[in-house]
C-alpha cells in the first residue's frame, strides 16, 4: 500500500511550516511507510512521554526540537519529567541528574505544551473525550484512554509523541482505525467472589495476568459483575500495559465500546478463550512480590499518580497513626491534584503519618530513593512489576491497607482473606 | 554453509554476530540498561544477559513507551545490540534507530521475519544481515 500525503503533508514534509515541523513529519512519514499507511490522519489533543529523562540523547532530541524553534499545534499535556522541578533537593536527587532533567523540562515546555507533568493525564481537565483521535504516549495512559474513554490512539513512543503533537498529524493505522478495536481474545472470569471484584487489590491483579496471557491482543474481560471505579480501571490500565503491550481492553458491560460481548468482538468470534479463577489470579498475585529477605524500607504509592480519591483513602487509613522509623511513605502525585489534596487536608494526614509526597515525577522515573533501600512495598502493579529491574529492589504487593499496615509495623503483612475464597 | 531467512528491513543497515534469541517480548525501560547493554526485567528469561554487540532477536516489545528512548541512549552509548529481528512490524525499535539515525548518523538495523521464520533463529548461532534486509544463518560445519 502506498501512502498518499496531504497538500498540508507536504508543506509539513518540505519545511514550509519551519523545520521543526519538517523533522517531525519526515519522522512520521517513515513510520507511516513501515507500518503501512495509506494516509494521515488529524489527532486533537497528545500526551508526551517523551518528557522522562533516561539519559543524553532523550535530552539532545529534545533540545534539538527546541532549537529548531518546535510548537506543538494541539492541546498538549507533559508526563512524568525526572525530577520533582521544585523540591528535587530535598529528595537527594543528584545535582548532574536534577540539572540535565530540568533542561529536558525546559525544552518539553518551551514547545507551548501545558506543563501538568502526570502519567494520569485522563484524571486532569484534559480528559479526551469518546472517540476523539489523539496521540498518547505512556502505556498507562494509553491504554485508559483507549479502553475506559473510548478515545483512539496507537501505542505512540517516546519521541514519535512529540512529533505527532508538532504535526497534529498521524499514521492512519492500528487504533485510531474502528476495524482494529475489535476484541480478539475473551477473558472469562470464573468463580471470582463479588466482594473481590469489589476491592481495590483485584484490578492490578487482574490486569497483570491478562497482561501476560493475551500480550499482543486486544483482550475482552467478561463477568465483572461490579462496576470498577475510575481508579480501578486506571490501575487494571495499568497493569495489563506492563506486562504486556496491551493497548485496548474491553470491560463487557462496563466500557464504552463493550456494550454486549459481540459488540466488543465487532460480531467476529474470539481467536482465544482464557478462564480466570482463584487460582490464576492467587498466581498472578504471587508473581507480583518479588521479595529478597523479611526488610521493608520504602512504602512507594502513585503509580500511576494517585488521585484525589485516593488521597482521601489514604488519609483515613493514616489518621491517628504514625509509620515506623526504619519505613518511609512516598506518595507520588501531580500538582495539581497535591494542591488539591493540601486543600482538603488530605495532605496533612499523610504528613501527620510520616509519609512524604512528591510531584511531578516517580520513583521509576527519578534517582530519589536513598541508595540504601533495598524492599519495597507498593499496591501498584505497575511499581511492582518495574522496580526490580530499574531499582535492583525486592517488591512486596499489598492492597492500600496492607501498605498503611506494614508501615506502621515495619515490616510486610498482607490481609489474605479476600484471595483464600472460593467462588461465592 | 548457511541458511537464508527472508526479512524486511525496517531500519536497514549490514549487521553480523551472535544470536542472542528470547521468544518472551521485553520492554527496554526496565528491562535493558543503556549503560551496561544487561538485560534487568527480572521476570525475563534473559534477566542478568548482556545483549550489547549481539543480534537480539525478540518477537516485539511490551510495556513502557520510554522503550525508545532507552534504546535511543545505549545506541547513543555504544551498549545496544548490534541489530535486531522481531516477528512483525514493532515501531519503538524502529523509531529509536531511525532517530539514532537523524541525531547521530548511527542506526542499529532493524529487521522483521514472518512468525514462522522467527522460530529458525537459536542462540549461539552466527548471523549476517544484509541491507535488503536479509539474513544468513552461518553454521561452522
Amino acid at each position: 500500500m502506498t501512502l498518499a500525503l496531504s497538500g498540508h503533508d507536504r508543506a509539513l514534509a518540505e519545511g514550509e511550516l519551519g523545520p521543526a515541523a519538517k523533522m517531525a513529519m519526515r519522522i512520521l512519514v517513515r513510520m507511516a511507510e513501515l507500518t503501512g499507511a495509506s494516509r494521515m490522519l488529524d489527532v486533537t489533543q497528545a500526551h508526551v512521554d517523551s518528557t522522562i529523562y533516561v539519559g543524553d540523547a532523550g535530552l539532545e532530541f529534545a533540545e534539538k526540537l527546541a532549537a529548531l524553534g518546535a510548537r506543538v499545534a494541539i492541546p498538549t499535556t507533559l508526563n512524568v519529567s525526572g525530577v520533582d522541578e521544585h523540591h528535587w533537593q530535598e529528595w537527594g536527587v543528584p545535582p548532574d541528574w536534577a540539572i540535565k532533567a530540568k533542561r529536558q523540562m525546559a525544552a518539553y515546555q518551551s514547545m507551548g505544551t501545558l506543563p501538568t507533568w502526570t502519567c494520569a493525564p485522563y484524571q486532569t481537565d484534559m480528559r479526551p473525550t469518546f472517540g476523539q483521535q489523539i496521540a498518547w504516549g505512556e502505556s498507562n495512559a494509553i491504554a485508559y484512554a483507549n479502553s475506559v474513554i473510548g478515545a483512539r490512539t496507537e501505542r505512540y513512543p517516546d519521541l514519535l509523541d512529540i512529533c505527532a503533537a508538532v504535526t497534529a498529524r498521524v499514521p492512519a493505522v492500528g487504533l485510531h482505525l474502528t476495524e482494529n478495536r475489535a476484541g480478539n481474545v475473551l477473558i472469562r472470569l470464573r468463580g471470582v467472589p463479588a466482594h473481590l471484584q469489589a476491592d481495590d487489590s483485584f484490578y492490578p491483579v487482574l490486569g497483570y495476568h491478562v497482561g501476560s496471557v493475551a500480550p499482543d491482543r486486544v483482550p475482552v474481560i467478561e463477568g465483572l459483575e461490579v462496576r470498577p471505579g475510575d481508579d480501578q480501571f486506571k490501575s487494571l490500565a495499568a497493569a495489563v500495559a506492563s506486562s504486556g503491550a496491551v493497548a485496548l481492553f474491553h470491560v463487557v458491560g462496563h466500557t464504552p465500546e463493550a456494550r454486549t460481548r459481540d459488540e466488543a468482538f465487532q460480531g467476529r468470534s474470539p481467536e482465544a478463550i482464557f478462564d480466570v479463577g482463584m487460582t490464576e489470579l492467587r498466581d498472578a498475585r504471587r508473581d507480583l512480590t518479588r521479595t529478597r529477605g523479611p526488610g521493608l524500607d520504602v512504602v512507594a504509592l502513585g503509580s500511576p499518580h494517585f488521585s484525589l480519591s485516593e488521597f482521601q483513602k489514604l488519609a483515613a487509613l493514616a489518621a491517628g497513626r504514625r509509620r515506623h522509623s526504619n519505613v518511609e511513605l512516598v506518595v507520588a502525585t501531580s500538582r495539581a491534584v497535591a494542591e488539591l489534596a493540601r486543600r482538603a487536608g488530605y495532605l496533612d494526614a499523610v504528613f501527620a503519618f510520616g509519609g512524604r509526597v512528591s510531584v511531578d515525577t516517580c520513583i521509576l522515573a527519578s534517582p530519589m530513593l536513598p541508595e540504601r533501600v533495598s524492599s519495597l512495598m507498593t499496591n501498584s502493579g505497575k511499581y511492582a512489576y518495574y522496580a526490580p529491574g530499574l531499582l535492583g529492589v525486592g517488591v512486596a504487593f499489598g492492597s492500600l491497607e496492607d501498605c498503611v499496615e506494614s508501615a506502621v509495623r515495619g515490616q510486610v503483612v498482607r490481609d489474605d482473606s479476600l484471595w483464600s475464597g472460593k467462588a461465592s | 554453509m548457511s541458511e537464508h531467512v527472508r526479512a524486511t528491513a525496517l531500519v536497514p543497515g549490514e549487521a553480523s554476530g551472535e544470536l542472542l534469541v528470547s521468544r518472551e517480548p521485553l520492554s527496554f525501560w526496565g528491562g535493558y540498561d543503556p549503560k551496561t547493554g544487561e538485560i534487568i526485567d527480572r521476570r525475563h528469561p534473559l534477566s542478568g544477559v548482556v545483549a550489547a554487540g549481539r543480534v537480539l532477536v525478540m518477537p516485539f516489545t511490551r510495556g513502557s513507551s520510554t522503550t525508545t528512548a532507552i534504546l535511543l541512549e545505549s545506541i547513543r552509548a555504544g551498549t545496544a545490540p548490534s541489530a535486531i529481528i522481531t516477528n512483525r512490524v514493532d515501531t519503538f525499535l524502529a523509531l529509536a534507530s531511525i532517530v539514532a539515525g537523524e541525531l547521530y548518523g548511527s542506526a542499529v538495523p532493524i529487521v522483521a521475519t514472518s512468525p514462522l521464520d522467527f522460530e529458525r533463529f537459536k542462540t549461539g548461532e552466527h548471523v549476517r544481515i544484509s541491507l535488503e534486509g536479509d539474513v544468513w544463518i552461518d553454521f561452522s560445519s
